[in-house]
């Protein structure tokens, strides 16, 4: 251990490269400036200078979902901490694991609205799974411990370390001394499966005839994808996957029915709705999937695993609660299932999938769009993300914004793997998809990194492109162009009468690909069906580019299926002139 | 339903509004808050009271436990408990109703005001107050309500 006298900025930096960071993202100011010096005297941790401290906080939003690693962005005070503000509220609604470093006034200056002071602990409380205020410049390795712990366990989520600049300060030197281990008493959550209704949970699974595995964002969070692929396997059940759950069960396997909800397959809500077993695992049963909770699942029993307390039962009776790890509490159910030689109602299961099967044929997602050519002389969003599907063979990391282009992603790019889809599905924060997609590039230099975004959403965060071309991210942007804020006008179609208020631009967009040249990238426009393979294709084989690749799609395309707000899941729209009830 | 919620916090700054903001974060309702050191000067001890039922309760409990300064929480009026609330009332002498107050509730006395106390459950409190009201006490306060399990339960950590 490194007992070196060092000075709160010093001790911050190399607390930090304890807790195995080697990468950070920020933007200086002045009091971030202590730390700002000894970054640059070392090297252990790299900083990547971003344009906007959105953008930093997205991006090591992003690595921490791509790596499962801690995520850790760094701010000046006032506006630099507000400007984190966004990135916070996202990271805490999607649960990942990321902390949040914020410069702060001299602490004689606190409370007396000096320059660039803002209440950062008081700001961020809501949206912060914790924050500390230090109060000495020796607490700082202490403080570093437990927030990357309490970042890093249980129901994952954002910490803020809110310091005052004098106790960075270089003149200040004291013992430097890294703990150990941690000890607090307020802080214990759950670790390891919760076994006490696993021989409940087996007794359902062994009489169910209609079962359906659902699947959220905790098993990614939680590296349980292996786990829960094997329970599946095991049973024969179908499985759903969550906006945030995709790619912990393979996308492309025949077992798996597509996303459930708002915008989830048709097979997958309509087997939620007439299921009698559900089997939540690290999902929360939130309004985007219940639609009206009092008219769902009403015939099914539910498992629920979950390692929050909190989402057990918080909107869904949870029949057999098991708040534990997903990892371990799969397995322990797995072992209880093989130890007891279950036998499931094998004939019904297959009856079962049987009838999802039928559904799917009837009205599932078509995934052979793109062999059908232009559509009225135009593209097919969808088609745009089958494209990009094929030319990356499936492997490609995709981050999103938010809006038809998120959605559209979801239903028609298989993700096979955990972690390969990142996207803001809690808080819904366009300008999630480029940063993101820095954080993602950087932990994987040699993957491809797609962002997959829209006109709209591009322009919140779009400065990053500067970033992008300083630290050589080749970030593959695909902007499905349909000059709207397409989700909001899809509402406005289809609630208020066709009346498009503020959703569109009156040709104010940018040359998107003069833009893109501008900062020194490749841009590529794509306006015609023909061009749309032969243009993906150049756009992923630039390597070493970052490529914009701007395609003109139907901007009359709307998304569904689409649940139809205050009725059970099985009330969807399914094309502009269908519906299912 | 009134429900009284106890807590153990870690006595650190920052940690009362986290606790509060909680509530008006999820929409609760807080009737009454009281906060006080412990003896153990690590902790404060917060007593709360709400309208609610079980299951809104429940997901009250489950969150103010989530928090990370919160080291313990109790839904007291989950087993039988005692609840106790303070009140100091200020009356002008010609109004001071001498049939409801005895001497050991008179806690000042000038030639003009009367203050007296109270100690009693908040419902009792409830209805000494309307049967004061003809009376025109000219202030009420309150202290909020205070609880304590029954049994053998208690709200206190091994050091």
């Amino acid at each position: 251990m490194d007992k070196s006298n060092k000075s709160g900025a010093e001790a911050l930096i190399h607390s930090l490269h304890l807790e195995g960071v080697d990468l950070m993202f920020g933007y200086p100011g002045g009091a971030a400036l202590h730390i700002y010096d000894a970054i640059f005297n070392q090297n252990y941790v790299d900083h990547i200078l971003v344009r906007h401290e959105q953008g930093a906080v997205h991006a090591a939003d992003g690595y921490a979902r791509a790596t499962g690693k801690p995520g850790v962005a760094l701010v000046t005070s006032g506006p630099g901490a507000t400007n984190a503000i966004t990135g916070l509220a996202t990271a805490y609604m999607d649960s990942t694991p990321i902390v949040v470093i914020s410069g702060q006034v001299k602490s004689n200056l606190i409370g007396t609205d000096s320059f660039q002071e803002t209440d950062m602990i008081g700001v961020s409380r809501p949206i912060v799974k914790h924050s500390f205020l230090v109060q000495r410049a020796e607490d700082i390795p202490d403080i570093v411990k437990k927030a990357f712990h309490i970042a890093t366990t249980g129901r994952k989520g954002p910490v803020v370390i809110d310091i005052p600049k004098d106790f960075t300060d270089p003149e200040y030197k004291f013992e430097f001394n890294y703990p150990s281990e941690i000890n607090m008493r307020s802080y214990n959550p759950p670790e390891g499966a919760d076994t006490s209704s696993i021989k409940e949970a087996a007794d359902l699974i062994a009489t169910a005839k209609r079962p359906v595995i659902y699947s959220g964002g905790g098993v990614n969070q939680n590296n349980a994808s292996e786990e829960l692929t094997a329970l599946a396997k095991l049973l024969n059940f179908p499985v759903t996957n969550t906006l945030m759950g995709l790619g912990a069960f393979p996308g492309s396997d025949p077992q798996f029915i597509g996303m459930l909800g708002m915008h989830g397959t048709y097979q997958a809500n309509m087997a939620m709705h007439n299921a009698d077993l559900i089997i939540a695992v690290g999902a929360r049963f939130d309004d985007r999937i219940t639609n009206d909770p009092k008219q769902f699942a009403l015939s099914a029993k539910k498992i629920h695993i979950d390692v929050d307390p909190a989402s057990v039962s918080k909107i869904i009776h949870a029949d057999i609660p098991i708040v534990g790890s997903a990892k371990e509490s799969l397995t322990a159910l797995i072992e209880e299932l093989k130890c007891r030689d279950l036998k499931t109602n094998e004939s019904d299961i297959s009856e079962w999938n049987e009838q999802i099967k039928n559904w799917r044929d009837a009205h599932g997602l078509n995934h052979s769009l793109l062999e059908m050519g232009a559509q009225n002389g135009k593209i097919l969003p969808q088609q745009v993300i089958q494209s990009l599907y094929k030319e990356t063979n499936g492997e490609a990391f995709v981050t999103s914004d938010v809006g038809q282009h998120q959605m559209f992603a979801a239903q028609y790019y298989h993700f096979d793997k955990p972690r390969q889809w990142i996207n803001s599905g809690g808080l819904g924060t366009m300008g999630f998809g480029l940063p993101s997609a820095m954080g993602v590039q950087l932990a994987y230099p040699e993957s491809i990194v797609s962002c997959v975004t829209g006109e709209g959403s591009i322009q919140m965060c779009i400065q990053e492109l500067s970033t992008c071309l300083q630290y050589g991210l080749p970030i593959k942007i695909i902007n499905l162009n349909n000059a709207a804020l397409g989700m909001v006008k899809q509402w406005q179609d289809m609630q208020y009468g066709g009346r498009h208020s503020s959703s569109t631009y009156e040709n104010s967009l940018p040359d998107f690909v003069a833009l893109t040249e501008s900062y020194g990238h490749v841009g590529i426009k794509v306006s015609k069906f023909d061009e749309l393979e032969s243009s993906m294709k150049e756009c992923i084989s630039l390597k070493d580019k970052l490529v914009f690749l701007d395609v003109d799609v139907d901007p009359n395309e709307h998304v569904y299926p689409m649940l139809e707000a205050g009725n059970a899941m099985d009330h969807m729209r399914l094309s502009k002139d269908e519906k299912t009830w | 339903m009134k429900r009284v919620i106890a807590l153990l916090m870690e006595n650190q700054p920052g940690a009362l509004s986290r606790v509060v903001g909680l509530f008006s974060q999820r929409g609760y309702n807080i009737e009454t808050l009281v906060v006080a050191p412990t003896n153990d000067a690590t902790l404060s001890r917060l007593t709360m009271s709400t309208e609610g039922d079980e299951k809104v309760v429940e997901q009250i409990t489950k969150q103010l436990d989530k928090l990370i300064d919160v080291v313990m929480v109790t839904n007291l009026s989950e087993s039988e408990f005692v609840e106790r609330e303070l009140m100091l009332i200020k009356f002008t002498k010609d109004s001071f109703p001498e049939n409801v107050f005895d001497e050991t509730n008179i806690v000042s006395e000038d030639n003009e005001i009367i203050n007296v106390q109270v100690v009693g459950t908040s419902l009792e409190l409830d209805k000494l107050i309307s049967e004061i009201d003809a009376n025109n006490p000219l202030e009420i306060v309150r202290s909020g309500s205070l609880g304590i399990s029954s049994d053998e339960k208690t709200l206190t950590i091994e050091n």
